[in-house]
């Protein structure tokens, strides 16, 4: 892969075909009832919603409508205050126990199910006194079990797709923004999770910036059979990948469909007077 | 006043019980950085018992002077059970648990300010706490205190005369029975003093050296 262009253009010239949307079997992951409260807030407030494996649906809606609460709460970071998170069918934080009753999940059944899901964050997290190349080799030798050469081979390889290849000895300090978040975007695609939650992973960057990282979330989009998540402010960015857009508001989901009925033909008002802000 | 042959004399022995001073030091620093790094660890544990254990032991050991410790542990523990530690043993312990519990809150305030996105990463990652601890957290929370830890261990060097009123023949001890063997007073305390002060500055010298280090690899 060249090195990705820093232009924003490029990103909305994907032929919408070219996007694999199986939207078929079972969920990957479902919502059932979810809400959350913080303190005495509701944040979320019932929320019903599936994610098909290799879909890329985004997500969209006002500051504070929830959701990176939504995302962080399938990253196991927040726990729901109520309802249920299934993935590949399994409850996320609750676990059978032997004579079949649901308890509260406990830490090893967190961390088997969390290998199924990947997120990156607005701030990159990068792990500052580590080189780029242990940034990503480190999960994959410690939780998958991986030899310190395939988790070279494997970091080299999701390193060169993000077009960072010769950065491997650099430490994070010596980056740039979308130089950053590339990396952190290898490092969660390392893991090789089955859905990645993306949490507005250019609103941290200069704007000269977001191209370079929104390329790179396009071509994984493309050529990865992975389910996305992508909370996101960047609506033509949506609009060109997203099987699917969630308008979400006051931790309620207002609205969902295609891109195109989306943004072509918002039903609520809510929706009609959000996107005015994005013209 | 000041006699140069005697003063050369003295030396040898009191460079010698130097040796056991700077060996108590650094016995018991290390000894209070190991056991204050599990503190640090135990207090933020999730079970309840471990944390409250912690901090009442914390606080007990914080509010009675090492003194008091130090003749609990050599004279009233051999009778309540079977052991019986050699003073420099005793000595090591007694600063090891003393200043434990003061580099906990230093190794406490390390981690508070390793961000939230680190440990959050590290849940993404799926990485064990285990790992979470020794590969993310420390290795951040660690070098920014070294100056504070380096104060510590000074603070231990000029402790050391205190484990004299367990029979630990340490540097003071030395010069204090020196003097009384020849009534010469100048000499053995004057030393004394330089070579605390000698130690000090060598102390303080090599962990500004080791925090150099650290923070460059951490900001290489
Ligand atoms: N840990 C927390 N404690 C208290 N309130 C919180 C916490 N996390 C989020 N909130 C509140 O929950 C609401 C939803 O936050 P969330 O970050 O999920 O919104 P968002 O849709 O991602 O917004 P943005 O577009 O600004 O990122 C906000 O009002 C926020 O202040
Ligand atoms: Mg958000």
């Amino acid at each position: 892969m060249s090195e990705p262009t820093a232009e924003t253009k490029s990103v909305m010239t994907l032929p919408r075909e070219e996007v694999v949307s199986p939207l078929t079997g079972e969920p990957i992951v479902q919502y059932q009832g979810v809400t959350k409260t913080f303190g005495d807030l509701e944040v979320i407030k019932g929320i019903d919603l599936a994610l098909y494996p290799g879909e890329k649906m985004a997500l969209i809606g006002p500051s504070g409508s929830g959701k990176t609460t939504l995302g962080r709460m399938l990253m196991t970071l927040e726990e729901p205050t109520t309802g249920t998170i299934l993935i590949d069918g399994e409850p996320l934080w609750q676990m059978k126990t032997s004579s079949g009753k649901l308890v509260r999940a406990n830490e090893k059944h967190l961390r088997r199910m969390r290998q199924k899901i990947g997120m990156v964050f607005q701030h990159f997290n990068l792990f500052p006194h580590l080189s780029v190349l242990r940034n990503v080799t480190l999960a994959p030798m410690s939780v998958l079990g991986l030899s310190k050469e395939e988790a070279y081979q494997r970091a080299v390889e999701m390193l060169t797709k993000v077009g960072l290849q010769d950065k491997l000895g650099e430490y994070p300090s010596r980056l740039s923004g979308g130089q950053k978040q590339r990396v952190a975007i290898a490092r969660a695609l390392v893991m090789q999770p089955k859905v990645m939650v993306f949490d507005e992973v250019t609103s941290a960057l200069d704007p000269e910036l977001v191209g370079e990282v929104l390329e790179v979330i396009k071509e994984i989009a493309i050529d990865s059979d992975m389910a996305m998540m992508l909370i996101t402010h960047e609506m033509d960015f949506a609009r060109d990948i997203a099987d699917r857009v969630i308008f979400g508001a006051e931790g309620r989901i207002v609205e969902q469909g295609s891109p195109e009925a989306i943004f072509e033909q918002p039903e609520s008002e809510r929706l009609q007077s959000f996107l005015k802000r994005f013209r | 006043m000041w006699n140069w042959s005697y003063a050369a004399e003295i030396l040898p022995t009191l460079l010698n019980a130097l040796l056991v001073t700077i060996g108590a030091t650094l016995a018991g620093f290390v000894l209070a950085s190991i056991l204050g790094i599990l503190i640090a660890l135990g207090r933020r544990s999730r079970f309840a018992v471990l944390r409250l254990g912690l901090q009442g032991i914390v606080n007990f050991i914080r509010s009675t002077p090492l003194l008091v410790q130090l003749f609990f542990l050599y004279y009233s523990l051999p009778m309540i059970l079977p052991i019986s530690l050699s003073a420099f043993t005793t000595g090591v312990i007694g600063l090891g648990l003393h200043y434990a519990t003061y580099l906990s809150e230093v190794y406490r305030s390390g981690i508070d300010a390793v961000p939230k996105g680190q440990w959050e990463a590290a849940t993404a990652l799926d990485l064990s706490p285990v790992r979470t601890w020794f590969s993310i957290i420390l290795p951040q929370a660690v070098p920014p205190i070294i100056p504070i830890m380096g104060n510590y261990l000074i603070v231990i060097l000029k402790e050391t005369p205190t484990l004299s009123a367990i029979t630990l023949v340490e540097l003071l001890l030395t010069a204090k029975n020196t003097a009384s063997v020849s009534y010469r007073v100048f000499e053995p305390y004057t030393i004394t003093g330089i070579l605390f002060l000698v130690i000090s500055l060598l102390l303080s010298f090599g962990m500004a050296r080791l925090e150099k280090r650290l923070n460059r690899r951490h900001t290489a």
